[in-house]
């Protein structure tokens, strides 16, 4: 086992793991937040798209979404991001974890706006903030201190799914454990090494969420 | 003295098929107090927020010092900042202290410089009562305390006129005079003001007319003393024996 360890850079492919997951969050995070303020804004046919952007990316699997971003956008398409091979599917990788958790982020944020009376938009406006000053300073910080523990539980989902980057070849973590599997034997010891090395990702994010949510709890 | 400050002309609103608002003609003169009076459902709280645009109205006007209401965006911002609006629920800003709900108008809307606005913002939470609540949460404090509060906050922005939705009845009863004595002391500084409210001492004592209004109509106006005692009205003399009596 430890000269698996020793051949095998266990290391370095969770640290991609956590790369891939800590830049795809941040992506989800601002997509997220823009198709959620489309969700909510005043105009029709943003809401449209808004809706439309969540339906999309919400009921297509990861899986179908990672593998055209290779096969189709990068080789048919031609949009190579970088003409490194490996740098090329990070890259792909990132967006597309981005892209796709973002209809969640959006999602989470949005339960957190049904938590806001209707009567802060109102004072919001009653005072003349316009409506982008009644976003930033009333809707959306009470938005995101409501939808802490859906935030939290779709960064565990992430990065638990940037394992499907492993099917356009991203050494990620997974990526590592399906060829130690295919090329070692004591499979089952690797499989709990990894599945170890995930939950020690993972718990913590959960830990921390679950306070932050308790800590940062608007008080009605 | 009369001045024309609010001008409301011929407004109609419907929600769906309910007529909320019939032909609504009321006019109210700087520095005037008007109640708005009337059974449940009548239309107060709706006349009150399409005068601020809370609320669309089909057809008619209204105007504030001259100026008729804008259809949305920069311009009505700017307007609804010269309109004061209390509400039955306070409805303070959760997240922010005392304090930052205050100073957030005229920071962000006034662009008045931070330590300015707080400085007034001081002197406005002194005036109501509650300045030593200032780095409080709303939650923190009693219903009569974040209702004076929200007072304060309308009143950073220097409001040409202000509106109050049934300011005191969502509050328990030792607090209700608190809060009517902040705005008698205010309709006594001049400021021009909108109450609908049940308070008839409030009445009595701050407003120069009572508008009585019953299924989206003015059916009267009067002054206040007139309208409680000897209102012309059938439906106000029916309205008033009902609430004299509990
Ligand atoms: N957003 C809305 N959608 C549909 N109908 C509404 C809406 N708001 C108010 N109404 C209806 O319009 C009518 C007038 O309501 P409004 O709230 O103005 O009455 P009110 O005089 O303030 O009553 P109350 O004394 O109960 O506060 C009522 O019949 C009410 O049900
Ligand atoms: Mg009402």
């Amino acid at each position: 086992m430890a000269d698996i360890l020793a051949r095998y850079d266990f290391l370095g492919a969770f640290w991609l793991t956590i790369q891939l997951s800590f830049w795809s969050a941040l992506g989800a995070l601002v997509i997220g937040t823009v198709v959620a303020i489309l969700r909510v804004s005043p105009v029709p046919v943003l809401r449209l798209l808004g809706t439309a952007y969540v339906n999309t990316f919400r009921n297509t699997p990861l899986t179908l979404l990672m593998v055209f971003s290779i096969l189709g956008a990068s080789y048919v398409l031609g949009l190579e991001i970088s003409d490194n091979v490996t740098t090329n599917i990070f890259y792909w990788a990132i967006i597309v974890l981005s892209v796709y958790h973002a209809a969640f982020v959006c999602e989470a944020l949005r339960s957190g706006v049904n938590t806001i009376p209707a009567g802060q938009a109102e004072a919001a406006r009653s005072i003349g903030l316009t409506f982008s000053q009644s976003l930033t300073e009333v809707l959306l910080p009470q938005a995101f201190r409501g939808a802490i523990a859906p935030l939290g539980s779709t960064l565990i989902a992430l990065i638990k799914n940037s394992t499907v980057a492993a099917v356009i070849g991203a050494a990620e973590a997974a990526g590592l454990m399906a060829v130690i599997i295919e090329n070692e034997t004591g499979s089952v010891l690797v499989f709990f090494l990894f599945a170890v090395g995930f939950v020690i990702l993972t718990l913590p994010v959960g830990i921390l969420f679950t306070s932050l949510s308790r800590r940062l709890a608007v008080k009605r | 003295m009369s001045e024309p400050l609010v001008v409301i002309e011929g407004v109609n609103k419907h929600f769906g098929d309910l007529h909320v608002l019939k032909d609504i003609n009321l006019s109210i003169d700087k520095g005037e107090v008007v109640i708005l009076i009337g059974p449940s459902g009548s239309g107060k709280s709706t006349l009150c927020r399409t005068i601020n645009r809370l609320e669309t109205f089909e057809s008619g006007s209204i105007t504030i010092d001259g100026k008729t209401l804008p259809d949305e965006g920069k311009e009505l911002a700017n307007l609804r900042a010269d309109v004061g609006m209390v509400f039955q629920s306070f409805n303070l800003f959760a997240h922010k202290t005392i304090l930052e709900n205050v100073t957030l108008g005229p920071i962000k809307v006034r662009k008045t410089p931070k330590a300015e606005a707080e400085k007034k913002a001081m002197e406005l939470l002194g005036r109501v009562g509650v300045a030593h609540q200032a780095e409080k949460y709303p939650a923190q404090l009693s219903g009569g305390q974040q209702q004076r509060v929200a007072i304060a906050r309308s009143l950073a922005m220097n409001p040409k006129v202000m509106l109050f939705d049934e300011p005191t009845s969502a509050l328990d009863p030792e607090m209700v005079q608190e809060v009517l004595d902040v705005m008698v002391g205010l309709a006594k500084d001049g400021m021009t003001m909108i109450v609908v409210t049940h308070e008839m001492g409030f009445a009595r004592k701050a407003a120069d007319n009572v508008v009585f209004l019953a299924d989206g109509e003015i059916v009267e106006t009067n002054t206040p003393s007139e309208f409680f005692s000897n209102p012309t009205s059938a439906r106000a003399k029916d309205f008033l024996s009902k609430i004299l009596t509990h």
